[in-house]
């Protein structure tokens, strides 16, 4: 336990000092601010036409749909963005040798993995905190009245799919000393993840249906519409645990393998 | 303290180390020398628990390294071939970092860090960035790492490399004077170091070991063929006969020095007999003025090379 600490505490503090943290940060944040502005002016012109048009106003549930629309632009920028913070995790401790001190330390490899995927979880937290600071300010003046309940499940769809992509993210950079195979192998995996249910839908085969179930995606969009699913749970630990199975295991494979 | 016993690591169809033995006792103080790829650093990681041995067995401080290999890594301070430096830290947080990650109890790490840095005597660099240190004081840093947590034993890899010839001397100062409260394994493939600092050597080659014995016993062992030097003013044809006369000698090499008819002779005397009075007397019977005559010991280099070079490691194997 105190091994996992003194690696979540170096780990934290080499985010403060990194500039990789900030930029990834640092562009989510323009991306989403920028997105989030004109998601919500062009739903306000749209519901305000087809209030023209129907005569009375409100026909269109302006905030949910904000919800839904801007936590999709959300999932495609974290494709792109958490491969970067994942890609020096393991594959940067690696090439500076530092994995050796690691893994000369009293602690588990348990503990190294944990200690470094929590603080990624930290680190993603941070990074979307900002966001819900303009999605409650927004919120605060809506009518219809906002939906908080979609927004926390929205969130927390987020954080699962975040938790998923970092897992995954971790496993690929244990495998390389090259964190630029580590990042494009990672953004590989996500693409694949992300659309494998395209040939799928609507076919309502056993197969299609499994296959559909795999998509990373599809079980966040339950999450924005305000659905918290127990099958979308189950599919987002399981991954999230796949991932940290795996690289305990890679990690462990490193004592064998190397000449 | 440290008993390794039949240890063997293979890597595909290479056998890196090859069944060896030893034991280091408690403060002493054990030096590994053999040539790059010899086999040292293979060594080291299984003792430290990062590589699993192929069969054999490991122990330090009775604790196997294998089955109890935390209880092992609790106990042991290790500073590998590259120091393992997070170079965006700054010299006293790594410390820090390293401290807790050793288990060292908060009311102790203080101390501990200041002990380290003193010893490695780079308390004036604690709060610079690890990245802008000299390849020096980067090692200084690796092998405060590795003595930080008061380690029982400590496992220095190639701890002088990159040191310019003062901070070499340094270095090993400080680790003379670690020994005693710690055992420690240090591995090099520069002999006066082995000379300098060890109380005892190990000499490995191709993952076997050619011998293991202290650095002076090493030395008069194998003297064995010792040679003689000796210069005197004679002609060259006498004067190999004559000596040639002598029982024992043999592998004369004569060659003349400037042009004043004086010869520098060297020989090599059976072993176990000294051959340099019966030489005296011989040249000094014949008339020929005698200049110079001693005897020469092998440096622990050769002894090293004739150690490493096949036939000459089975040689001493087969005495052992």
């Amino acid at each position: 336990m105190k091994g996992l600490y003194a690696v979540y505490r170096k780990e934290m503090s080499h985010y403060f000092v990194s500039p990789i943290a900030y930029i990834v940060v640092g562009i989510f944040l323009l991306l989403t601010g920028f997105f989030f502005t004109r998601i919500l002016s062009f739903l306000i012109e749209q519901a305000f036409e087809m209030g023209m048009q129907g005569g009375q106003f409100g026909g269109v549930d302006v905030p949910s749909l904000l919800v839904r629309d801007f936590f999709g632009v959300f999932a495609s920028l974290l494709l792109f963005l958490t491969p970067i913070l994942t890609m020096g995790v393991y594959a940067e401790e690696r090439k500076r040798g530092t994995m050796e001190l690691l893994m000369t330390s009293p602690v588990t490899d348990t503990e190294i993995v944990l200690g470094k995927y929590l603080a990624l979880l930290t680190l993603f937290a941070i990074m979307l905190l900002p966001t819900l600071f303009y999605a409650a300010f927004t919120f605060f003046h809506s009518d219809p009245a906002a939906p908080w309940r979609v927004l926390a499940c929205a969130y927390l769809g987020a954080l699962l799919m975040g938790g998923v992509l970092l897992a995954l993210g971790s496993f690929f950079s244990s495998l390389t000393e090259n964190q630029l195979i580590a990042a494009v192998l990672t953004f590989g995996a996500f693409l694949i993840l992300w659309v494998i249910d395209f040939g799928s839908r609507g076919s309502s085969t056993g197969i299609g249906a499994a296959i559909g179930y795999l998509s990373v995606i599809k079980h966040y969009d339950d999450f924005t519409r305000g659905i918290i699913d127990t099958s979308s749970l189950i599919y987002y630990a399981s991954f999230i645990f796949l991932g940290l199975f795996l690289t305990v295991r890679s990690i462990d494979s490193m004592r064998w393998r190397r000449a | 303290m440290i008993e390794v016993q039949n240890l063997t690591k293979t890597f595909g169809d290479r056998t890196a180390v090859d069944h060896i033995s030893f034991t280091v006792n408690k403060g002493e103080i054990l030096g590994f020398l053999g040539p790059n790829g010899a086999g040292k650093t293979t060594t080291m990681r299984i003792l430290t628990g990062f590589l699993p041995a192929t069969s054999g067995t490991a122990k330090i401080g009775g604790f196997d390294v294998f089955d109890d290999s935390i209880e092992v890594r609790r106990r042991i301070g290790y500073l590998p071939e590259t120091p393992p430096l997070y170079t965006d830290m700054t010299v006293g947080a790594y410390l820090d970092f390293v401290t807790r990650i050793k288990n060292v109890p908060a009311e102790r790490r203080a101390s501990r860090i200041e002990d380290a840095l003193e010893k490695t005597n780079i308390t004036d660099k604690r709060d610079e960035l690890i990245k802008r240190l000299s390849r020096g004081y980067k090692q200084r840093v690796g092998i405060a790492q590795a003595l930080v947590h008061d380690p029982d034993v400590i496992i220095l890899d190639e701890p002088t490399v990159g040191l310019d010839p003062k901070q070499i001397i340094e270095v090993r100062h400080l680790i003379k004077g670690l020994a005693g409260n710690h055992t420690i394994i240090l591995s090099t493939h520069i002999l006066p170091e082995v000379s300098m600092t060890c109380d005892r050597v190990v000499i490995i080659n191709r993952g076997k070991i050619a011998a293991v014995d202290t650095p002076a016993n090493l030395t008069t062992q194998l003297k064995g063929a010792q040679h003689v030097r000796f210069e005197a003013r004679a002609d060259e044809v006498a004067l190999r006969a004559a000596v040639q006369e002598i029982p024992g000698v043999s592998n004369m090499q004569i060659e003349p020095v400037g042009s004043s008819g004086v010869l520098a002779v060297t020989v090599e005397s059976a072993a176990g007999q000294d051959a340099r009075s019966e030489i005296a007397a011989k040249i000094v019977g014949k008339g020929w003025p005698l200049l110079e005559l001693r005897g020469v010991s092998l440096s622990l280099e050769e002894i090293f090379l004739q150690l490493t070079t096949d036939d000459a490691s089975h040689a001493v194997e087969s005495n052992n």
